[in-house]
This record gives structure tokens, C-alpha cells and sequence, in this order.
């Protein structure tokens, strides 16, 4: 028996997968926003000479790299509240994906600050500035516009992580697709758009990025 | 009459290895200092000590009556707290071999951002301030070219205007012109030829012998970690008193 397309069921829920999308998207943005302040001292902590500093950091990259995200999202929701600390399961996941986030943004902010020559740093300070200040004025901003490139594929993994909030029904893109899927049984036609709208926000992500790598460009 | 600069016993470690064994020297305002000595000598190391770039473990440096990076109080020798240091840094400007221009920033910010962050002034201030020592270096039409735009003879100039823009007592040079094309090296040394006339105290490592015998009133020959030999260049080269000084001058490009 044939099965024919018919996306009606669908284009009436089209209005609850673009709320879904929204909360994918503002999840993403909270946990990433987090993740790379904290990634970014991490990444210091990563480069400096000091053991406390970057034992600690190494240990909690290497542990938080080598777990499947879906363990972590699924203890923080289920086993972090036997040990007496209860998160909505909306704070639970972007709490989870910032833990994430700041691990693998410390891997790429640390890459980005490897390639930046030791002599910027000598100029700064001979100048007299403080090393905060050459952080800010010069470290920081050489190293974003070296991550740049690396950053978009790290910001879209971490965008499209968020459909693992649909374990724990955070009302995100794909759990509203499951949910449309079997309230209508258009199953195909359901995860088509879901995935277009997945497919169209990565490819909106990684346009701004490119956009905002050539203004940041240094002339030469 | 009294120095500007002081260094007594100067003794700096890598590790177990002793890079500077003693050296004392000092210097008069406004004069200009030549270090010379072959590769490995200490040379790099004596004007990074002096700059706080690098920690020393015993001796003393004294800039305009200030003991630099360390204070000993009951008889316990301390490094200074890095505000501190920071501020004494900029008491001292420094040229770097490989220019060290922030890429990110044009040529006139490049000068402007020690103003702007250190001397607290207005972004307009600064700019006002910067593009006058850039037209001193010759720059002023490559103001808002970035590093990456301009010749290495360029980019030092740039470099030596956004450290003396913070009006330091004392300028350090390190081989300006080492990794520079034959054809640029010119350009720079007539910078810094400019700032010895105007009365500039500086301290320059070079291999330039010629400049050296033109432009420093004195030269320190480094040697093994200590200074081998000191004088006059007229006299030093023409008559080296020491085995190894000769043997280094001969080895140079002098002649
Ligand atoms: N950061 C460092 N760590 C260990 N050894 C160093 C370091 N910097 C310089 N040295 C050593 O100190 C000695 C003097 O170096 P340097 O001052 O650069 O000499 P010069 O400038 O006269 O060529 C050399 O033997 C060099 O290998
Ligand atoms: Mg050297």
C-alpha cells in the first residue's frame, strides 16, 4: 500500500513546531552564552603554568568530552535530585548543556590562543599595561577571530544537541514533532519539517558566523 | 654626577643554568649604550631584566632612584606586586627584533592603546598624540594602515613610536634590525639615530658595528654573562684590550 504525502495535518501544528524551535533555539543560546564564559577562563586555566590550575581544568574537560551528552542530560534530570538538588527540567537541560558547551568551548578557545605569539604579550607588558588588560585588549579579541571558523561547527553541534531535551519532554523542536507525529500519524511529513527547520537555523547560524568572520577580518 | 640607571651585581638563573654571572653598569640621561657580544652572551637578557620581563634572582636595578621589580624589607628580598611592576614597566619602552605590532590594530591604535588604557586619555587625545610621534617616525600617512599592510622597516618604526608615545626615561632596543631586509635597515636606524640627538637615554643591542661606532657614546661588550669589556667604541675597536673582544670584532662585519 502506497503512502501518500499530505502535509495538512502538519502546516496546522506548523505554529507549535516554531515555538518548539524557539525554545531549541533560546536553550542553545543560554548554555552557550554560559559556556563560553566559563570555557574561556577554563581555557586560561588550560594554558597556565599553575598545576592547580590546569590539572583541575584538564580533568573536567577530559571527563565532560568523554561522556554521551544523553548521560549527562538524563543524570542531572533523574539522579541530581536523590542527591538533594531539584532543577526544573528546563534549567536541568540548560544547566547540562552549558557543563557541555564550556568543554568543548574551552578546547576550541584554547586552540585559538596556542597559535597567538608570546611576543604580543612582552609588547603589552613593556608597554606597562596589566596582563588583564592585554587579555582584554589583545589576547581575547586575536583569539576570537581566530576560533571564528572552528566556533561555527561547535555553536551548530551545540544547537542541535538541544533535541536531546526531548528525553526529558522539554517542549523543544523534537519533542513537538514526536508529539504531532503521533497525535496525526503523518510520520514522514512531521520529521520533514522538523528536519528543513533544523537544516534552515544551522544554515541561518553558520551565515552570521561567516558574516561576522569577514568584518572581523584583519586587512592585510 | 648621578646615573639614571644603576645595575649592581646582576645575576639571573634559567633553571640551573647562570645567564648573567655580576653585571654591573650604569648609565648617564641621555646617553647612548651599545651592548655588542656574541649570540648566547646575555644581551637579550640584561635589557629583559631591566624591563621586569624577566624575573632575576639577586642584584639590584635602579631607574631614576626606583628599585625595579624587587623591594627588600627586614632583610627579605620581595618581587614588587605586579601593579607594581606594571607601572614601573612603563617607566622603560622597548623595541622588540620582531616588532611585536598588534595585528588586530591599525598603526595609529597601535600607539593610541598604552595612551588610551595607561594615561587615561580620550580616544581624540590619543589619536592627536599618536599620529604626532607617528610623523616623527615618518608614518603619519600609514596612520591607519594595519601591521599586516605595512614593510617590516615600517613596522618597526611603528613599534618604536608607540614606545617612546609613553614618554619612557629610558629606550631598549633588541636587535631592531636583525630580522629586517637589508634595504629597510636604513630607515629604522635613522629613527633611532633621530631619537639619540634629541637627547634620548637608550640601551641598544646590536650587530650593526658601523652604527654602533657612530652613535653610542659607549659600548658594553658581553661576554659570557658578564660585560667583557666597556669603553669607548673609537678606542674598544681600535684597540680591544681583552683576547675576546678582538676575536669578536674580527668576527663581525666591522670591516
Ligand atoms: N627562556 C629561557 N630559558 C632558558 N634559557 C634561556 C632563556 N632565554 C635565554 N636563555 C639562555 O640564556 C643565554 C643568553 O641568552 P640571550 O640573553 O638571549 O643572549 P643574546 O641576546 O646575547 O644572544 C643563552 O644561552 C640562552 O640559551
Ligand atoms: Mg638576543
Amino acid at each position: 500500500m502506497g503512502y501518500t504525502l499530505n502535509f495538512d495535518a502538519v502546516w496546522r501544528s506548523l505554529e507549535l513546531l516554531l515555538q518548539g524551535l524557539a525554545l531549541s533555539l533560546a536553550l542553545a543560546v543560554v548554555a552557550i552564552l554560559i559556556g563560553a564564559v566559563l570555557g574561556l577562563a577554563l581555557a586560561f586555566a588550560l594554558k597556565s603554568k599553575a598545576w592547580w590550575l590546569n590539572r583541575p581544568a584538564l580533568v573536567y574537560v577530559t571527563i565532560v568530552r568523554n561522556l554521551p551528552i544523553l548521560v549527562l542530560v538524563l543524570f542531572s534530570y533523574f539522579a541530581l535530585p536523590q542527591m538533594g538538588i531539584a532543577l526544573g527540567k528546563i534549567e536541568s537541560f540548560v544547566a547540562t548543556l552549558a557543563v557541555y558547551a564550556t568543554a568543548y568551548l574551552a578546547e576550541v578557545f584554547r586552540a585559538g590562543l596556542q597559535t597567538i605569539p608570546r611576543g604580543l604579550t612582552e609588547a603589552g607588558l613593556a608597554i606597562g599595561l596589566t596582563r588583564g588588560q592585554i587579555r582584554r585588549s589583545i589576547i581575547i579579541p586575536l583569539m576570537l577571530r581566530n576560533t571564528l571558523p572552528s566556533l561555527s561547527s561547535t555553536l551548530i553541534s551545540l544547537f542541535k544537541d538541544t533535541s536531546l531535551a526531548a528525553a526529558i519532554s522539554v517542549p523543544e523542536l523534537t519533542f513537538e514533532a514526536r508529539k504531532i507525529n503521533v497525535e496525526t500519524f503523518r510520520v514522514i511529513e512531521t520529521w520533514i519539517v522538523a528536519s528543513l527547520l533544523y537544516v534552515a537555523t544551522c544554515s541561518v547560524i553558520a551565515a552570521l558566523l561567516r558574516a561576522l568572520e569577514r568584518r572581523l577580518a584583519i586587512p592585510r | 654626577m648621578s646615573s639614571l640607571l644603576e645595575i649592581q651585581g646582576l645575576h639571573k638563573r634559567f633553571g640551573t643554568t647562570e645567564v648573567l654571572k655580576g653585571v654591573d653598569c650604569a648609565v648617564r640621561q641621555s646617553e647612548v649604550v651599545a651592548i655588542i657580544g656574541s649570540s648566547g652572551s646575555g644581551k637579550t637578557t640584561l635589557l629583559r631584566c631591566i624591563n621586569m620581563l624577566e624575573d632575576f634572582q639577586a642584584g639590584r636595578i635602579v631607574l631614576d632612584g626606583e628599585e625595579i621589580g624587587y623591594e627588600t624589607r627586614d632583610g627579605v628580598r620581595r618581587r614588587k606586586s605586579e601593579k607594581e611592576i606594571a607601572r614601573q614597566r612603563a617607566l622603560t619602552g622597548m623595541a622588540f627584533q620582531q616588532f611585536n605590532l598588534f595585528p588586530h590594530l591599525t598603526a595609529a591604535e597601535n600607539v593610541m592603546l598604552g595612551l588610551v588604557k595607561l594615561k587615561r586619555m580620550s580616544r581624540d587625545e590619543a589619536r592627536t598624540l599618536a599620529m604626532r610621534w607617528l610623523d616623527r617616525v615618518g608614518l603619519a600617512e600609514r596612520a591607519d594602515h594595519f601591521p599586516g599592510q605595512l614593510s617590516g622597516g615600517q613596522q618597526q618604526r611603528v613599534a618604536i613610536a608607540r614606545a617612546i608615545a609613553m614618554q619612557p626615561k629610558l629606550m631598549l632596543f633588541d636587535e631592531v634590525t636583525s630580522a629586517l631586509d637589508p634595504e629597510l635597515v636604513g630607515e629604522v636606524l635613522q629613527v633611532i639615530k633621530g631619537l639619540a640627538a634629541d637627547g634620548m637615554t637608550m640601551m641598544l643591542v646590536t650587530h650593526e658595528m658601523r652604527f654602533a661606532h657612530e652613535v653610542a657614546g659607549r659600548v658594553i661588550f658581553m661576554n659570557g654573562g658578564v660585560i667583557g669589556e666597556e669603553g669607548n667604541p673609537k678606542k674598544m675597536f681600535l684597540a680591544p684590550q681583552t683576547e675576546r673582544l678582538a676575536e669578536f670584532l674580527k668576527s663581525s662585519s666591522f670591516n
